[in-house]
């Protein structure tokens, strides 16, 4: 019970400071301070802890069964605490693609499940979240191990959030409603909301198990069928909760899981002639070749969710001891690997010195270290790529004249950990302040009225999300309007609750997940328009 | 029709709750009284009920204003709110059997339709606004001017839910269920003569974590216990649902007190219109079970049923075949369609109505009479040659009596369906898209049901125009009933937009 209220909290305000002071924020208590300060000083990684977890489904789901790739090939999914091997996982490509989008195209066409009542769908997406539930601490063990994020933040928020996230949409299965509609005639007008057939889904490496429920979620709810591609880096828990989806109650080939990679598995579900539907989550570039590939091939309707430079703006009359609270879990949340991380920190000049200083005591004390032990607050990130990408930017930002407040180097000496970093004095012009670095790498920025911080936090070719801290209502209200983003939040941040829509504007993608608007991504709506003859009223 | 079946070989549950439910604990009433549920079969008495009075309803209104205004339910998210809901839903699935036991014995229901049917289907009515408990949405506005404008919908309080007797259950989650997703905290006064089903569903709901207060069952008679929650000042909304007459008291009451808003779901003589191109067999199906289905017992029955004249002879004589082949007794024996009703008082009633029908002149083509000699079982009941102004046209019976009546051209139909004062449901039998569409859009009614009948959904709303009441149970207006409309608006200052 207690742990159940524990979690129904951490929930009802997802990743945010309530729950933070709970989890995130146990730097600023003495005590907990000083026991976080010992992980995070000592210099040498010890040796990895086993993970919980035996890794049970390394094949891709193709028509409700477990199959190797049709050319046999795996490649392997490593482990970011040490960058060895996990596993070997089947890999797809264009073959298996097209054999994945037959079984979703038979089960639309033919299969029971666009046929089935909405509340027998309802039923088994619940059976699910409840299966979810069950098998937590295995789906959580699986993501950090092969994504690196502390055990505890899987097992705690992410899993969780996807129960719950399943939960959601499955409550809006037996409540799409279409229209009906005037006219101008003697006319009776209806909308029907159909499925729209076969969605292809490609899903990113950062929160695995949460992007598959932004996506499968409302694509299942509405009564379509799915072909889903997970990141290469981390194809291992989808694979087990597809398996508990099939387990729930879920039709063979209603959700086909494809492990492999972008250029190729991506690439086919993207350019496929039979897919109906794309949802592609990951950065901008790719999110470009995605929408051409859409565009050269059927014209398939494509929800993006790209990149971001969030801007957090820390306003004069905030309170400076939560906003640097927050402002460091923004940035540093999941290792700063989040499309929405609060990545530019606009600070009044008023409170700037103030907050420098404590932004950087916080980094100092962030708990970096084993993702499996116990108060750990940020793992290593994902892979060497990235990994060496981070150190490139962080020489970059010293190099173009930021001071470099703490960090800048990598942590230990094995995996793919990095010092928790915060640059101050940094300038819109920097490399650091205008693209997306995706690691734990603060940017600081002074400003000094309202009007220029406006500006600038909009100069970007981004717009996913932003933060505005401050207890004047009229400067929350110009502000939440002014910024060009698809979320603000406002003295909160990273609150990801089922029900909140998110996306973004400009060059952070196309389209809304999560909340009633997703179910648009995944519906067709056809108006049926019949004449009347003899209406008693229009 | 054939006699009285017997459904001895049943074994009863024992009956585990006969108090008040107030603010989580089963307790006497305090005037320490009590009242009969009678077995419409026998006449008999099932068991003693505590009977809630003023100061009953005082106390439970006082649990539930205290669960509202500080208590966890309109506090916790709604996702939390869902999560009980279902684990409630959930239990009621583990007890179906012990359920349709109790509203067949109290209120003479059929026992396989309500274990196949009625009560696993409020385990799905719970599932739908628990679904909804976390979408409850209001608007951002669009202003004229700077200003930032928002809705947010907020739980209207303490509601009274008052229900009747002759779908106990259906009813009772009709009302909680969206209620409770609101954020509400309920009251509930289940009918006099079926206060079991209600009394069980509040024991479930303590186990599955409804706080106390949220939801409390006192059972008791309209004219005291309904009296005392309509005329109450700390009730802030009531749901009725029942005659029309009591509606207009439960109405007069709220205004009288402190003018809490009212829905109504009341009274109907809703019609079937079956036309020539209908098939003939499925249409009779389809009107006899209109009407005969619950024993006429319900709001919706399609009590008028009008036949137009190139069918109507073939009509008439398939539907008083199919009646005369309608097997009544006891509810208990899976091979009879239709049970005693529900009370001594409906039984003489409705056979005074046909009595009536067969002094104004109408013929009675088949039953009329009860069956048996014990428990109130009447046999399924066709009038025609009827007149509009007839009694037996006009009144709702809620009993097995259907009048037919034929007509000639769809002008006329339409004319003849609208004419009473009720307006809840109507039935139409055509093929035609055009006969359809006219149809449906000229009746006056909450419902109309194409080519069907009884054919109910939670996602779908049904209430009544006219005297048949108003606002809507199911669907996603049922949850807005119990929700209140507050708009707060804030200047807004250099807006790139408005």
């Amino acid at each position: 019970m207690a742990s159940s209220m524990r979690i129904s909290r951490l929930l009802s305000r997802s990743v945010l400071p309530a729950s933070t002071t709970s989890f995130f924020s146990r730097g600023g208590s003495g005590v907990l301070g000083t026991r976080l300060n010992k992980f995070s000083t000592a210099a040498a990684i010890e040796e990895p802890i086993k993970p919980p977890v035996k890794v049970e489904h390394t094949q891709l789901l193709i028509d409700g069964k477990f199959v190797d790739a049709a050319s046999g090939k795996t490649f392997p999914t490593l482990d970011p605490r040490t960058g060895n091997v996990i596993s070997r996982v089947a890999e797809g490509d264009h073959e298996d693609v097209d054999r994945a989008v037959a079984a979703a195209r038979k089960a639309f066409d033919h299969g029971p499940w666009p046929k089935m009542t909405a509340y027998e769908r309802q039923r088994i997406l619940l059976r699910a979240a409840d299966l979810f539930e069950k098998h937590n601490d295995e789906l959580a063990a699986l993501e950090s191990w092969d994504n690196g994020k502390p055990y505890e933040q899987s097992a705690q928020i992410e899993i969780p959030m996807l129960v719950r996230l399943f939960r959601y949409y499955a409550g809006w299965a037996d409540k799409i409603h279409g229209l009906t509609v005037q006219a101008d005639g003697p006319y009776h007008v209806q909308t029907l909301h159909e499925p729209i057939g076969v969605a292809g889904q490609i899903i990113p490496w950062n929160f695995p198990l949460v992007m598959f429920a932004w996506k499968v979620g409302p694509a299942l709810a509405c009564g379509n069928t799915i072909v889903l591609k997970t990141a290469e880096q981390t194809p291992l828990s989808a694979l087990y909760a597809a398996k508990l989806l099939q387990e729930a109650g879920l039709p063979p080939g209603v959700l086909n899981v494809i492990s492999g990679f972008g250029p190729t598995a991506g690439a086919a579900i993207a350019s496929h002639m039979d897919v109906d539907k794309l949802a592609f989550t990951g950065s901008t570039d790719t999110g470009k070749v995605v929408l051409e590939l859409a565009a050269r091939s059927n014209l398939k309707p494509v929800t993006l969710e790209l990149g971001g430079k969030s801007p957090f703006i820390v306003c004069e009359d905030a309170d400076v001891d939560e906003a640097v609270e927050l402002a460091h879990f923004a940035l540093f949340f999941n290792q700063g690997q989040c499309c929405c991380a609060g990545s530019r920190t606009f600070v009044h000049e008023h409170v700037y010195d103030e907050f420098i200083e404590k932004a950087k005591a916080r980094a100092l004390r962030r708990a970096v270290g084993d993702p499996f032990k116990g108060g750990i607050e940020q793992g290593p990130q994902i892979d060497s790529e990235q990994f060496e990408k981070i150190l490139k930017y962080i020489r970059s930002g010293v190099e173009s004249g930021a001071t470099l407040e703490t960090g800048g180097d990598r942590f230990g000496n094995s995996g793919f950990y990095i010092q928790p970093t915060v640059f101050s004095d940094v300038k819109d012009d920097m490399l650091i302040a205008k693209e997306e670095i995706f690691g734990p790498v603060q940017s600081i920025l002074k400003f000094k009225d309202l009007d220029e911080v406006i500006k600038r936090a909009n100069n970007t070719h981004y717009g996913l999300a932003a933060g505005v801290f401050t207890k004047n209502i009229n400067t929350a209200n110009t502000l939440t309007r002014a910024l060009r983003v698809g979320t603000v939040w406002v003295n909160s941040f990273d609150t990801f609750d089922a029900a909140i829509p998110f996306g973004g504007y400009k060059m952070s993608g196309h389209g809304r997940e999560k909340g009633e608007y997703s179910l648009k991504n995944y519906l067709q709506v056809k108006a049926v328009v019949t004449s009347l003859k003899n209406p008693a009223w229009l | 029709m054939a006699g009285v079946s017997d459904g001895s070989s049943f074994k009863m549950p024992s009956i585990k709750f006969t108090k008040l439910f107030i603010n989580g604990q089963f307790v006497h009433s305090l005037s320490g009284k009590e009242f009969e549920t009678i077995d419409p079969r026998t006449g008999d008495v099932i068991t003693k009920i505590s009977e809630a009075t003023k100061e009953d309803i005082d106390e439970a209104v006082k649990a539930a204003r205290v669960a509202f205004n500080s208590g966890p339910w309109p506090r916790m998210p709604g996702a939390e709110r869902a999560r009980i809901m279902t684990k409630w839903a959930e239990l009621i699935e583990e007890n179906v059997e012990e359920i349709a036991a109790l509203d067949a014995i109290d209120a003479g229901k059929l026992y396989h339709f309500l274990k196949g049917g009625e009560i696993p289907g409020t385990a799905r009515t719970i599932r739908y606004y628990a679904g909804a408990a976390d979408k409850i949405h209001g608007e951002v506005l669009k202003p004229g001017r700077e200003l930032f404008a928002y809705t947010l919908m907020e739980p209207i309080g303490v509601v009274g839910l008052i229900i009747p007797w002759n779908f106990p259950s259906t009813m009772f989650v009709t009302k909680v269920a969206p209620a409770l997703a609101a954020g509400c905290t309920v009251v509930l006064k289940p009918a006099e003569q079926t206060p079991l089903s209600s009394l069980f569903y509040a024991h479930l709901a303590k186990q599955a974590g409804i706080p106390d207060g949220v939801l409390n069952v006192v059972p008791g008679f309209g004219s005291i216990a309904g009296a005392a929650i309509t005329s109450h000042m700390d009730i802030d909304k009531v749901s009725f649902t029942g005659s029309t007459d009591v509606g207009r008291e439960v109405m007069r009451a709220a205004a009288n007190s402190n003018l809490k808003p009212v829905s109504l779901e009341l009274g109907g003589k809703s019609p079937i219109i079956i036309f020539d191109d209908a098939d003939v067999d499925q249409a009779a199906q389809l009107a006899l079970l209109g009407i005969l289905f619950n024993k006429g017992e319900i709001c919706v029955a399609g009590s008028r049923v009008f036949v137009q004249e190139g069918i109507y002879d073939e009509f008439e004589k398939k539907v008083v075949e199919k009646a005369k082949a309608w097997v009544v007794g006891d509810p208990f024996n899976p091979k009879v369609h239709q049970g005693p009703q529900v009370s001594k008082k409906q039984f003489e009633k409705i056979l005074s109505y046909i009595e009536h029908g067969k002094r104004e002149g109408a013929t009675l083509l088949t039953g009329g009479k009860r069956v048996g000699d014990k428990g109130y079982y009447i046999e399924p009941t066709i009038f025609s040659n009827v007149k509009e102004d007839m009694l037996i046209v006009q009144d709702e019976i809620f009993g097995p009596v259907m009048v037919l009546k034929k007509f000639k051209t769809i002008e006329e139909a339409i004319k003849s369906a609208n004419n009473t004062k009720y307006g809840l449901a109507a039935g139409i039998v055509t093929k035609s898209l055009d006969i359809a569409n006219t149809v449906s859009r000229s009746i006056r009614a909450g419902i109309v049901w194409i080519n069907c009948y009884f054919a109910f959904g939670d996602d779908i709303p049904y209430g009544g125009y006219k005297m048949s009441g108003f606002g809507r149970d199911c669907g996603l207006d049922s949850l807005y009933k119990f929700l209140q409309v507050k708009s707060v608006v804030t200047p807004i200052h250099n807006s790139p937009w408005l």
